[in-house]
């Protein structure tokens, strides 16, 4: 049995394009009815509309007991697909029929108010995600005990470490019980401990027929918990079906290596008003005339971005991820004072450091050490190929990096053998 | 189990739109805990705060209209207990419809998280102004005591004047709420329309005046705003017949809020599912 149908659901954003500001001012729309009024098409040349698809056409349903993974790129369309099944924004075009009761965790303990206590987030979020009270009481020391916050019960969760408030929001969703659950990377947040025990806690309750419906940019995670797959691209579904099928047809399309990226003028640069990229680049020590990256090359990552502002404070923070969305490392610069202007630098990631596979980097400009001006997401992709030397086993090399440290071996002492 | 079917369609509204406000009465609530609760963390005088505003204002009042501009009360009604009375349901209508006018931008991070009625917002945020109003009241009686001055049946119909206030402030606030979310213009809007109104109501003043005054050309303007007919009605159940009160003045009031919130809703309901694309 169908529990959700999606039918031909399309969703247009209309950007406008103006000078100035984003925010729309009532100034902005009597002046500009005003000038249509009076027939002056001088000035309408400063505001352009353009039209944008976010989802296009997207047909699919979904049976009842089934976990679906919904991947693809930032900008696919996924997240706009899951508020419209959550009833938050309405489709320009179609019709979505869902059988059930639904409960999205689109974030980790929405409606938390960082002045009130433990105690009443968990009712104010439980009933924010559609939970009644009773229900929340009956419920309400499991959660505590899942959470793990039984001492901070009456503290306002603004005194909380991140760690508690995620482990407090994933744990009051996790005691929701609807027939369909709809979530959006949640599982990205926390230690890893606690996102094993999560996983785990969303598939026993789906072995009780709960339908699941779960965003992620982590493909292992989506393989470990869905069986079916729905891929976005560019706000169309290209493609369904078999977890494992879809993830493998995800990965050989966009496992494309990609060492250069550079934009000539400020102005299509990617960017904003503070920083913009003008040129990242990755460039391997190709080993013995090689024209392939493998786990003995190593590689200078280099980086030209212009600033824009006056005098900031600025440090970079490197995320190195493989294509499956884990973070390999993240490295950061010290935090420094820059004028204005173009800023190079460069950052080397030795041979023998990453395990065979494929890895994207992301880079991020972060001013006084807290503040994220602009994060340039999966730059740059590549793959590293296998190298092995005087070893005849070919299995797949376990592990995400693949360092040579010392060892350092010596008999002791020899068996003299009897005889 | 009976499970209904949802649909989700461009343009159409919840069906069951009033089932599903009625059904999320426990959030309402929650919510409505959540501003009170609020408001008073981490502030040494809490409550207290509810009385200190009232009584302060009501003391300057006295200070410059009675002792320096000399207006007069209506006559057998003591000039502090008549600003008071004034002061209280003027300063309960105008927080909540300044709550009511910001309730969703103040929870945008609600509208783009999760589904709700969205009536739900600017209903919950009428639990501050309560509060305070009832804390004030207390003052009111405080005062009346002081005075030795006792009510009489014109005290039953308090409720339907503090219903009618209430019924204004949704009605001019919704309105408010929902262009909010588009103009944000109109947050700086709102504390100017309650600065003016305060002068433009009978709060310090007594409607008797404007009454003596009735052919002047701006008379007629004065009784259309409908909050005269509430402050001037709600004065007069709480002081009786010895405050002025101009029935007639009622009727416009009552007509006025009752096509607001006629229109308002309509308005609100047409616009809440768009909140997320403009927010």
């Amino acid at each position: 049995m169908s529990v959700i149908t999606v039918e031909n659901i399309s969703k247009q954003y209309i950007i406008d394009h103006k000078k100035g500001k984003g925010v729309n001012t009532l100034r902005d729309v009597i002046s500009e009815n005003f000038r249509s009024i009076f027939g002056n098409k001088k000035d309408q040349t400063t505001i352009t509309h353009e039209e944008f698809w976010a989802l296009r056409d997207v047909n699919f349903s979904i049976e009842q007991g089934d976990r679906v993974g919904i991947i693809g790129h930032n900008g696919a369309g996924k997240s706009t697909m899951l508020k419209i099944l959550s009833k938050i924004i309405q489709p320009t075009t179609g019709t979505v029929r869902i059988r059930g009761r639904v409960a999205s965790l689109l974030e980790v303990g929405t409606g938390f108010h960082p002045e009130l206590t433990g105690r009443e987030n968990i009712f104010l979020n439980g009933s924010l995600l559609g939970m009644s009270r009773t229900e929340i009481k009956k419920q309400f020391d499991e959660i505590v005990a899942f959470a793990g916050v039984e001492k901070f019960l009456d503290t306002p969760v603004k005194r909380y470490s991140s760690g508690m408030y995620v482990r407090l929001g994933f744990a009051i969703s996790a005691h929701l019980d609807p027939e369909i659950m709809i979530v959006d990377e949640v599982l990205a947040v926390g230690d890893a401990e606690f996102q094993k025990k999560s996983l785990g806690k969303m598939r026993d309750n789906s072995a009780s027929g709960r339908t699941i419906i779960f965003v992620s940019h982590n493909l292992t995670a989506v393989q470990a918990l869905c069986n079916k797959t729905l891929y976005f691209e560019k706000g169309r579904l290209i493609e369904q079906g078999e977890t494992n099928q879809v993830v493998a047809s995800y990965l050989s399309k966009v496992s494309k290596t990609r060492l250069v990226r550079q934009w000539d003028t400020p102005k299509e640069a990617p960017g904003n008003d503070l920083v913009r990229i003008r040129r990242i680049e990755l460039i391997p020590d190709y080993v013995d005339d090689l024209t392939h990256i493998d786990v003995r090359t190593s590689m200078k990552f280099r980086f030209e971005f212009w600033n824009m502002m006056e005098r900031a404070n600025l440090n970079l923070s490197l995320h190195l991820n493989s294509l499956t969305g884990e973070c390999i490392f993240n490295i950061g610069t010290q935090s420094q004072p820059y004028g204005k202007g173009l800023i190079a630098g460069e950052c080397t990631i030795p041979g023998y450091f990453l395990n065979d596979g494929s890895y994207t980097i992301s880079m991020m400009i972060v001013k006084d050490t807290v503040t994220p001006v602009f994060v340039m997401e999966e730059g740059i992709t590549f793959d590293v190929e296998d190298y092995r030397e005087g070893i005849a086993w070919y299995g797949k090399w376990p592990g995400y990096v693949r360092p040579q440290f010392p060892f350092h071996i010596k008999m002791l002492e020899p068996v003299v053998s009897e005889q | 189990m009976k499970t209904h079917e949802v649909v989700i369609q461009p343009g159409r509204s919840e069906r069951h739109y009033w089932r599903d406000l009625w059904r999320n009465r426990e959030l309402l609530y929650i919510l409505s805990m959540r501003d009170v609760t609020v408001r008073y963390k981490q502030t040494a005088l809490g409550t207290a705060w509810g009385l200190i505003r009232p009584l302060t204002t009501m003391l300057i009042m006295v200070f410059v209209f009675s002792k320096i501009a000399k207006l007069p009360p209506d006559p057998g009604i003591p000039y502090p207990l008549m600003v008071l009375g004034g002061i209280t349901v003027w300063t309960f209508f105008s927080t909540a419809f300044t709550q009511i006018s910001n309730s969703v931008t103040l929870n945008s991070n609600l509208v783009t998280k999760v589904y709700f009625p969205r009536l739900i917002m600017p209903l919950s945020s009428i639990a501050i102004s309560l509060v305070d109003f009832l804390v004030s009241l207390g003052l009111f009686i405080l005062l009346a005591i002081w005075y030795q001055f006792i009510p009489d049946w014109h005290l039953l119909l308090l409720p339907a004047f503090i219903l009618l206030a209430l019924l204004a402030s949704f009605a001019f606030g919704l309105f408010f709420a929902a262009v909010n979310v588009r103009f944000r213009d109109i947050a700086q809007l709102i504390p100017f329309i309650v600065q003016v109104g305060f002068y433009i109501c009978p709060i310090a003043y007594s409607s008797r005046l404007v009454a003596d005054k009735a052919s002047e050309w701006w008379a007629p303007l004065y009784w259309a705003n409908p909050m005269v007919g509430i402050i001037d009605g709600f004065r007069w159940s709480l002081l009786g017949e010895k405050a002025y009160f101009n029935p007639q003045s009622l009727l416009i009031s009552v007509s006025i809020v009752l096509v607001c919130l006629a229109l308002s809703l309509y308005f609100f309901r047409k616009r809440e599912n768009t909140f997320v694309d403009d927010i």
